[in-house]
C-alpha cells in the first residue's frame, strides 16, 4: 500500500521522544471480556480537533503526547500539521534555521529537514499532532491505539522512544493552513453519578466526597487517576466480587483515597464504586495535572444525559467552524 | 435470570444476576453474554461479564438507559450452538524454578507440595471470566484441601505464564505483572497471542481448562518443538 511513498521515506525522525508519546485513535470495541479496554486518544475532542484541522479522515491514527512531548525531524515531500490542545512548541525551518514559536490549532506547512519541537502542555497533560495523511500503523481490534500494559496497537504497544522512526502514507500538501479560534475552558467541578456501591460508604463520607477538594497525586497515567484528601470511609465492606469496571469508575479501595479509571484501565476490580465521572466530563477530568485539585459535584442520570447532548453538540460546532 | 438493572454511569448498564458466586449463577451470566454477542447491537460497544454481573457499555449517541434496558429486559435467549465454548489444555511446569510459592504453601496448608499438585492436577476448571489484564482467566473451583488466601504481601512482578492459585479460583499470569495469587508453577505457551487477531485470548468465559504436568526440560523445548 505504501511502496511508493515509503521509498520516498517519508518520515519523522524521532529525536526526542518526550515522556509518554503514543499513536491513538478512537480507540477499540467489545473486547472488554477477554481483558482489553477501550484506549484511544484521552481528549476525545482535542483529538478530532487535530484531525480536522489537516482534513483528514474522522478515525485516524495522531500522536498523543503528555507533558513533555517529542521532538521530531521530518523528512520527505511537504505537508501540513497541526496541533491541539494547550501546547507550548516551536519549528525549526531547515531553510533559515529560524525558531518559529507555534500556536495549537493552526496549521503549518512542513518541508524536509524542519524540526517540531514539542516542549510541553501548558496547565493540562495531553496534546495532538496530526499529519495531513496517513501514520503507517499496526492494528489491533480495529485501532491502532498503543496499550503499553497489554503491548498491544502499534509500535509493539511500546512507547514511541528515542531514533525510532514514524512513516507516513499518502501525504498531503494540499491541505489549506487553516485557524481556529478556541480555548480550552478549564471547569470547577467534575460532574459523576452515584455509583453501585454508593451506600457502602457512610453518611459522613459521601457528604465529604461531594463537598471537599481532593489532591491529583504523580500516581496518575493513562490508566487511571489516584486522589488523596479526607479518606472516604467504607461501613459495608472494603471488597466486593470482581466485576468489571468501565472509563470514568471511581473506586475506593480499603485506604479510603479514590482512583478513577482512565482509558487504559484494567477491565475488572474488586473495591467498591462510589461513582462514575459523566461522558460529557472525560475530557476535562484527563487533562487536570497531578499536583492540583479536583472537586466533585452530583447531577442526576437524565442530567448527564442532557450535558451529554450538549457537550456533543459543542464539538459539532468546534468542527463545523474548520471548513 | 437479570435480578435487577441499574444504570453505572451514564454509558453502561450493570445487571445484576444474584448474590452468590457458583457455577450456575455464572452460566447465566454467561449464556446472556454469548446471547448478546450473537446479537451484536451495533449501539453496544463492550460487554463485561463476571462471576455474577453483566456490564453493558453502549454508544451514547445511539441510545441511552432506558432505551437499551428495554431492548435487554425484552433479549429472547436462545439455546447457542455450545460449539462457542470449548476445552483448552495447558501444560504446566512446577519445577522449582517456577513454583514460587511451593515452600508457602506446604508451610501454610500442611501437605507436601508433591500432593498440593496431585490435587491441582486431578480436575478441570472452568473460566468464569477473564481480564483484568489482557486474556488472564479466573478459573474454579479448585478443591477445598489446597484453598488459601493471597501472600499477604503481593508481588511487584509476577512472571509471565504462571499460573497462580486462592481461595476457590487459580489464575495464568498472561503478562508478567503485579499480584498476590500463590505460584504453583509456569506455562510456556502464550494464552494471550495478539498476532491471533481473531481471538487473541486462548481462553474465554465459559471455557472449561484441563492443566497438566511437564518436565523441565519438556519446558525449556516447548517453544523450539514447533
Amino acid at each position: 500500500m505504501n511502496t511508493k511513498d515509503g521509498m520516498k521515506e517519508n518520515n519523522f525522525e524521532v529525536i526526542r521522544p518526550g515522556i509518554n508519546t503514543t499513536y491513538q485513535d478512537f480507540g477499540r470495541k467489545n473486547l472488554y471480556h477477554i481483558g482489553v479496554p477501550f484506549s484511544g486518544a484521552m481528549d476525545n475532542r482535542n483529538y478530532l480537533i487535530s484531525n480536522k484541522l489537516v482534513n483528514n479522515k474522522m478515525n485516524s491514527a495522531v500522536i498523543e503526547f503528555a507533558y513533555q512531548g517529542p521532538m521530531l525531524k521530518f523528512n520527505g515531500e511537504s505537508t501540513t500539521f497541526a496541533i491541539t490542545g494547550d501546547v507550548n512548541f516551536n519549528i525549526k525551518r531547515k531553510k533559515n534555521s529560524i525558531l518559529e514559536k507555534g500556536n495549537s490549532y493552526q496549521t503549518y506547512n512542513l518541508k524536509s529537514g524542519d524540526q517540531i519541537d514539542i516542549l510541553s502542555t501548558n496547565r493540562s497533560v495531553y496534546g495532538y499532532l496530526a499529519i495531513a495523511g496517513n501514520i503507517d500503523v499496526k492494528l489491533f481490534g480495529n485501532s491502532c491505539s498503543t496499550n503499553t500494559k497489554a503491548k498491544i496497537g502499534s509500535n509493539d504497544g511500546e512507547k514511541i522512544k528515542k531514533g525510532d522512526k514514524i512513516f507516513f502514507s499518502n501525504l498531503s500538501n494540499k491541505t489549506q493552513i487553516k485557524k481556529l479560534n478556541y480555548i480550552n475552558t478549564k471547569i470547577e467541578q467534575i460532574r459523576v453519578i452515584r455509583g453501585t456501591n454508593y451506600n457502602y460508604f457512610s453518611k459522613e463520607s459521601k457528604n465529604i466526597f461531594f463537598k471537599n477538594e481532593f489532591n491529583v497525586t504523580k500516581l496518575t497515567d493513562r490508566m487511571g487517576m489516584r486522589l488523596e484528601g479526607n479518606k472516604i470511609k467504607n461501613i459495608v465492606d472494603t471488597n466486593i466480587k470482581s466485576e468489571g469496571l468501565i472509563k470514568g469508575t471511581i473506586q475506593i479501595p480499603a485506604d479510603g483515597n479514590p482512583i478513577i479509571m482512565l482509558s487504559d484501565h484494567g477491565t475488572i476490580g474488586g473495591y467498591p464504586k462510589i461513582g462514575v465521572v459523566i461522558s460529557a466530563d472525560y475530557d476535562k477530568l484527563v487533562q487536570i495535572v497531578p499536583g492540583s485539585k479536583i472537586k466533585f459535584k452530583e447531577v442526576s442520570l437524565s442530567d448527564a444525559e442532557k450535558l451529554y447532548k450538549f457537550y456533543n453538540l459543542e464539538t459539532q460546532n468546534i468542527l463545523n467552524q474548520i471548513s | 435470570m437479570i435480578k435487577n438493572i441499574t444504570n453505572l454511569g451514564d454509558a453502561a448498564l450493570y445487571c445484576d444476576f444474584g448474590q452468590e458466586v457458583n457455577r450456575a449463577t455464572n452460566l447465566n451470566v454467561i449464556n446472556f453474554f454469548n446471547n448478546l454477542r450473537d446479537k451484536n447491537f451495533s449501539e453496544i460497544t463492550n460487554i463485561s461479564p463476571s462471576y455474577n454481573k453483566l456490564i453493558i457499555s453502549f454508544d451514547l449517541n445511539l441510545t441511552n438507559f432506558e432505551k437499551i434496558k428495554k431492548k435487554i429486559l425484552n433479549l429472547e435467549l436462545k439455546k447457542l450452538d455450545n460449539k462457542i465454548n470449548k476445552n483448552v489444555k495447558i501444560p504446566v511446569c512446577c519445577d522449582e524454578k517456577y513454583s514460587l510459592d511451593s515452600k508457602r504453601l506446604e508451610t501454610k496448608l500442611k501437605i507436601s507440595f508433591e500432593k498440593i499438585l496431585e490435587n491441582f492436577f486431578s480436575k478441570d476448571y472452568f473460566c468464569y471470566m477473564t481480564g483484568f489484564i489482557a486474556g488472564m482467566p479466573f478459573l474454579g473451583d479448585i478443591n477445598q484441601e489446597i484453598r488459601l488466601n493471597r501472600l499477604e504481601t503481593p508481588r511487584v512482578k509476577v512472571p509471565k505464564g504462571s499460573i497462580g492459585i486462592t481461595e476457590q479460583f487459580c489464575n495464568i499470569y498472561t503478562f508478567e505483572s503485579p499480584g498476590g495469587w500463590n505460584i504453583i508453577g509456569n506455562t510456556p505457551i502464550n494464552i494471550f497471542n495478539k498476532e491471533n487477531s481473531k481471538n487473541p485470548a486462548l481462553i474465554n468465559p465459559g471455557d472449561k481448562v484441563n492443566f497438566y504436568k511437564i518436565s523441565i526440560d519438556e519446558y525449556k523445548g516447548w517453544n523450539e518443538r514447533k
